[in-house]
């Protein structure tokens, strides 16, 4: 099986968030960077998958500047045979990035092409969808459960209030869930190995694109909690608050 | 979801990792936090090393892992090493201790001492967790004095016949494997110490728990007794020579230590930062009364120091020109000093201190052993005592 994973580098999900001047972008400075982790779900699967199928070959693919590199060594170090880092400052449009992907990932007959769901740092479960449409390709978004047999992809989905199953013929474009699997960490003999697993750079111009980011604004500061009494004789100062004051009953 | 723990770095002396250095260090602390801090309360209370870990530290690389990639191992440099054990200790000494004796005491006598055929054989075997070994050096009535050990080794036949007890041996009873060392000459000669690789179901080898451990609880501590225990001339370390051998490995298990006890450290920072900002007392968080402020800037200072000084110590042993002193130096502050953050960290917890539930109780109560242990304090003392002015004092 040859396997595709697109990769983002983003900030730490516990990364104390500071907004930047331009109002519109974060800080950057002292923010720890990371493996997008709905991502490392995909280079979990397809790992799986090659290991399953006893043959084939993943390869990672990174949109971004020099510092994606230590993002796709990650990958590398997981298991991933090799990376490939389109050099570009970036941009906020996804349908740019789905460009840039999908013209890089056509004619390269993979068999899945595997995104996270979403990026944690922008969250516009985009970049998978449009690729998969670009390329002409059957997609399966968040995507809890798969299995892969006879040159087809079943896959379980959480819809509300319970689960979809669909299938679709290879070659397909599939995002990730959490629940699908449990990410492996980089082993020691797997983070020397990365250094030497080929890393290929390849500068790529992105489209202006229509799609602009305007302000960013951290969530208001949750006020302080109330506590109204301790056991049952608080219960009618609770429902009273909860009724009339937070309007929740 | 585990809570995850993001360190102490005042400096940045992320800045002064590399790429390689931080990954290593972020896979143990990503374990730690998901594998270890669940389970480690409980062991630490039962008593029990939580044996189900040995092969996933060995899947991950964490045994010999600055040992050669021949034989099976990460083959990282001396930093990546030190991370490694600063980030299992932030979890419990007792599981760095585990991982320092597998690789520090018996994969490093192996690797230096030995032949060829013995590296082939034991290295892949002891970095995959198949055997676990022990380093019996540590007699009942020769602690700080090794070169005075009366374990015997005699010639016979074609091969040796060992006769000692070892005691305060770390894995001894788990080990599937022993690096005996015992004297092949006189009692009086400490240049006659030799190093034997001994399967620990050789005949006449029995491994007896110490019991009653007030501290490193989750690690296995062991008496080894040697009756007329006989092995063939290929166990024999050949490139072992006098007491200097051990205390080559005893070196390598000290460096370890020495970045541990700033894992030891943070941990029990970390708990006092948290717990001081959640703790309400007199209407407010006890992070706002100087008494306990005072508490956490002493640590973020120590911890901070001790960080530089050992980040250049492994610095310099990777480029091959660390001294034993200079390790004496940093495991006496470094141990010395995690000591006492555990011991402020468990009196700013108030009353919860005591409880298995919070780790600096543990960690106090673990770092006592790694105050005594791998030369206690004192004797670093000595060492740097002679160092200094030319003079021995022991």
């Amino acid at each position: 099986m040859k396997l595709a994973v697109c990769l983002k580098r983003v900030p730490d999900t516990t990364a104390k968030i500071v907004i930047g001047s331009d109002g519109a972008s974060i800080d950057e400075t002292g923010v720890k960077f990371v493996p997008n982790p709905f991502d490392e779900f995909a280079i979990e699967a397809a790992i799986a998958l090659k290991e399953a199928a006893g043959d084939g070959e993943t390869v990672v693919y990174s949109l971004g500047g020099d510092a994606s590199k230590e993002t796709i060594r990650t990958a590398l170090a997981m298991g991933i045979d090799r990376g490939v880092l389109l050099q570009t400052a970036g941009s906020q449009d996804g349908l740019e990035i789905a460009k840039a992907l999908a013209a890089e990932l056509k004619d390269q007959d993979f068999d899945l092409i595997l995104f996270g769901k979403l990026a944690v740092d922008n969250y516009n479960y985009q970049v998978g969808p449009m690729t998969a449409e670009l390329l002409g390709l059957p997609c399966i978004t968040s995507l809890a459960h798969l299995s892969v047999a006879d040159g087809k992809v079943e896959g379980e989905r959480e819809i509300e209030g319970g689960m979809e199953t669909s299938t679709c013929q290879l070659p397909a474009v599939l995002t990730c869930d959490k629940g699908l699997n449990t990410p492996r960490l980089p082993s020691l003999k797997g983070i020397m190995a990365a250094k030497k697993k080929p890393l290929e750079e390849k500068p790529v111009e992105l489209g202006a694109g229509t799609f602009e980011v305007l302000g960013l604004e951290l969530p208001p500061e949750r006020k302080a909690g109330k506590i109204v009494g301790e056991g049952a004789d608080a219960v009618p100062e609770l429902v009273n608050l909860l009724r009339n004051e937070a309007k929740a009953i | 979801m585990a809570n995850k723990f993001s360190g102490v770095d005042f400096y940045d002396m992320d800045s002064l990792l590399s790429e390689e250095e931080r990954a290593v260090r972020d896979t143990v602390r990503t374990w730690v936090d998901e594998q270890l801090m669940p389970i480690i309360g409980d062991a630490y209370v039962e008593g029990k090393f939580p044996e189900q870990l040995i092969p996933q530290m060995a899947e991950l690389g964490f045994y010999g892992a600055n040992l050669p990639e021949r034989y099976g191992c990460a083959g990282l440099n001396n930093v990546s090493y030190g991370l490694i054990m600063q980030e299992l200790e932030r979890g419990d000494s007792g599981i760095r201790s585990f991982a320092s004796v597998q690789g520090a005491l018996v994969m490093y006598p192996i690797h230096e001492f030995g032949s060829d055929e013995q590296r082939d054989h034991w290295l892949p075997r002891l970095a995959s967790g198949e055997d676990i070994g022990c380093f019996g050096l540590t007699e009942p009535d020769y602690g700080s004095n090794p070169a005075g050990l009366i374990t015997t080794a005699r010639e016979d036949g074609d091969g040796w016949v060992l006769n000692g007890t070892k005691m305060w041996i770390t894995n001894g009873s788990q080990a599937s494997v022993a690096i005996i060392w015992a004297k092949t000459g006189e009692i009086s000669d400490p240049a006659s110490i030799r190093g034997f690789i001994v399967p620990t179901d050789t005949t006449g080898f029995a491994a007896r728990d110490q019991k009653g451990k007030l501290s490193l609880r989750a690690s296995d501590t062991s008496e080894l007794i040697l009756e007329d225990v006989r092995v063939p001339a290929s166990a024999l370390l050949p490139k072992s020579s006098g007491v200097k051998s051990p205390l080559m490995c005893l070196t390598q298990a000290r460096y370890g230590i020495a970045w541990g006890g700033i894992g030891a450290a943070m941990a029990c920072f970390e708990e006092s930062v948290s717990y001081s900002q959640n703790r309400i007392m007199f209407d407010r968080p006890i992070a706002q009364t100087q008494l306990q402020q005072e508490r956490l800037a002493n640590m973020l200072t120590e911890i901070t120091k001790a960080q530089f000084m050992t980040l250049q110590l492994g610095r310099l042993k990777d480029a091959g020109t660390m001294t034993p002193f200079q390790v004496s130096l940093a495991k006496r502050n470094n141990v010395n000093m995690a000591t006492e953050c555990a011991r402020e960290a468990r009196r700013l917890l108030g009353a919860n201190g005591i409880l298995a539930e919070y780790n600096s109780m543990r960690h106090m109560a673990n770092l006592e052993s790694v105050y005594t242990y791998e030369g206690t304090h004192d004797m670093h003392t000595l060492i740097l005592g002679q160092k200094i002015t030319g003079l021995s004092a022991f």
